[in-house]
């Protein structure tokens, strides 16, 4: 190999680079990717009592975490939790975000209401949904006189655990979204205002795919967030709830089973499983943005 | 003619007010709802027949002492706002530098480290728990700061964000600072660096609220009463006292009030930090 030789002042620029970039390389090498290795590795042992003396078990876990019930179960109940929280806290969010777009009168006190789950704790946020949703004393059963099990009808739980996700997220798709927007050149409007293109024509014609990058942008992110969902779940399903085995999302299973049964290596194997299965939606994902996302 | 035309404008915009509105409401009734009852008493907060949207006999802002008391508020502020403050200052502080050296340096080994960066962000954070918990057990650090905030000592999400911040400035800053005699460390910290403070600020603003929602780490690493933080604090709450409705929703409240109200003062680089953020991720 024939190197160009380094002036003293590239070399000196360089060594600088390398201090700078120091920190966070060491941290991530130590708290992320030996991680991800010693989580593959774990999913190959079963946890030995008190965390000692893992034993080699080959592909026993995943044997047995593939074969119960239980985990295709809540990969299945993740995915109907996105198929609510994805796309209607999507087009929500984009109908407001058109409407606060424009200047109105209180725009700026909407924008701060629908934002303000955001900066709240999920826990909190799921502690009071459960309670306007309990079946005997709660708000909801009680002001529309009806008497729905919300989140305790095996049924249903997993419409009403996923409307939680959709009120905590609107807001800040709704922000995400007027960025987009106002990224929009003016012009292309007033183009179609004078070709007199309606208001509903322009919004399909020039907004839908001028937005569409942030569109996918958020459907990519939200859908990843949707699928490690864990907060809710943990909040708003008592252990005693019949409808929990039908609304039990992958990560919860993950942490009942790595941190309260303290059986990490079929913990591991769970989170391996979910890794490899959000890394294929990705690769999807990428190939899809290619054919339907304009670029100019 | 033109004037069927304002007739319809001015229905387009009633009706426009009245969905917004409409969802305003619906956002708002959770958070209404979680107060009122913190003001009832339990008795009243599970009464039926009749059903009472508005405490009816006082209104029992004792609630929120007693909750105060009884689960130790003041140790689940102070272990939160530890969490918060340590997180921001590793991110900002790692996150800038190591920024800067991707965004404007040139050295060996740097499209290999910075794809290293771009991985991370793509892995799902769950991968990285157990890991991460062993070790800090290992170290004896369950139940402390420093366990709090052991995954967040560095960011690949900041390092990237502030990455496309340096990116961003002039070239031109550079060369006029070279020809001043400037080494790359002045160049750094006294030229470059401060004209990121908005990339910085948003990393912080964007830190701080993800430390303060994080559930699962805190409740893994932190299993003291005396040592966790807030949100794992309200779940360890539920467990134990889930049926007293009153003091669950003025502990709810207790716990989501300092966020809010620092959010609705700092309303506009709350949005702007997050969106920003959150649009580049």
């Amino acid at each position: 190999m024939n190197k160009k030789r380094m002036s003293p002042k590239e070399k000196n620029e360089e060594r600088w680079a390398w201090l700078f970039v120091a920190p966070t390389m060491i941290g991530l090498i130590i708290l992320n990717f030996y991680p991800i290795f010693q989580t593959i590795y774990q999913s190959f042992f079963k946890t030995g009592d008190f965390g000692k003396g893992n034993i080699f078990v080959g592909l026993a876990n995943y044997q047995t975490v593939t074969q119960a019930a239980e985990t295709w179960q809540s990969f299945w109940n993740t995915i109907k939790y996105a198929l609510i929280e994805v796309p209607f806290g999507i087009v929500i969010a984009l109908i407001l975000a058109v409407l606060l777009n424009k200047k109105c009168a209180g725009r700026s006190v909407y924008r701060t209401i629908f934002f303000l789950p955001m900066v709240c704790a999920p826990a909190a946020v799921a502690m009071v949904w459960k309670w306007m949703y309990n079946t005997q004393f709660g708000l909801l059963n009680n002001v529309f006189h009806t008497n729905i099990a919300w989140i305790s009808d095996p049924k249903i739980a997993w419409i009403f655990v996923g409307i939680i996700g959709v009120w905590s997220i609107i807001g800040y798709n709704m922000v995400l979204f007027i960025g987009g927007l106002q990224d929009i050149p003016g012009d292309f409007y007033e183009a179609a205002r004078i070709d007199g293109a309606s208001e509903f024509r322009q919004f399909l014609s020039i907004t839908v795919p001028l937005l569409s990058p942030t569109t996918f942008f958020i459907v990519q992110t939200r859908i990843i967030g949707a699928l490690t969902i864990f907060d809710l779940m943990f909040m708003v399903m008592d252990k005693t709830n019949v409808a929990l085995p039908k609304v039990q999302s992958v990560v919860y299973l993950f942490y009942q089973y790595a941190f309260v049964q303290n059986n990490k290596g079929y913990g591991a194997t769970l989170v391996v499983l979910l890794l490899i299965f959000i890394m294929i939606l990705t690769v999807i994902l990428q190939r899809v943005e290619k054919k339907i996302v304009y670029h100019n | 003619m033109i004037e069927s035309a304002q007739t319809k404008d001015r229905i387009r915009r009633v009706l426009k007010h009245v969905f917004l509105i409409i969802m305003a409401f619906i956002m708002i009734v959770p958070f209404a709802w979680m107060i009122l009852t913190a003001l009832k008493t339990n008795q009243e907060a599970i009464s039926v027949n009749p059903f009472y949207i508005f405490p009816h006999n006082g209104w029992h802002w004792e609630n929120f002492g007693t909750v105060w008391k009884s689960y130790n508020f003041i140790v689940l502020y102070k272990n939160t706002l530890l969490l918060i403050f340590f997180r921001v200052v590793c991110a900002v502080l790692t996150a800038t530098m190591a920024g800067y050296a991707f965004g404007r340096l040139k050295f060996r080994g740097k499209s290999v480290l910075f794809a290293l960066v771009l991985i991370q962000m793509m892995v799902p954070a769950q991968i990285f728990i157990i890991p991460q918990f062993l070790m800090v057990s290992k170290i004896g650090m369950l139940n402390t700061t420093f366990g709090l905030v052991f995954p967040g000592l560095v960011t690949a999400f900041g390092t990237y964000l502030l990455k496309i911040g340096y990116e961003g400035l002039p070239k031109e800053l550079e060369e006029a600072a070279a020809i001043d005699g400037c080494n790359v460390f002045q160049r750094f910290a006294r030229i470059l660096m401060p004209l990121t403070k908005s990339s910085m600020v948003s990393l912080g603003i964007f830190t701080a609220v993800f430390a303060f929602k994080d559930l699962m780490w805190p409740m893994i690493v932190c299993t003291n009463a005396d040592t966790t933080t807030l949100s794992a604090g309200l779940a360890k709450m539920q467990g134990q006292y889930g049926n007293d409705y009153p003091a669950m929703m003025a502990a709810a409240t207790l716990a989501v009030v300092p966020m809010v109200v620092i959010y609705v003062i700092f309303q506009k680089q709350f949005v702007e930090g997050i969106a920003t953020s959150g649009g580049k991720l």
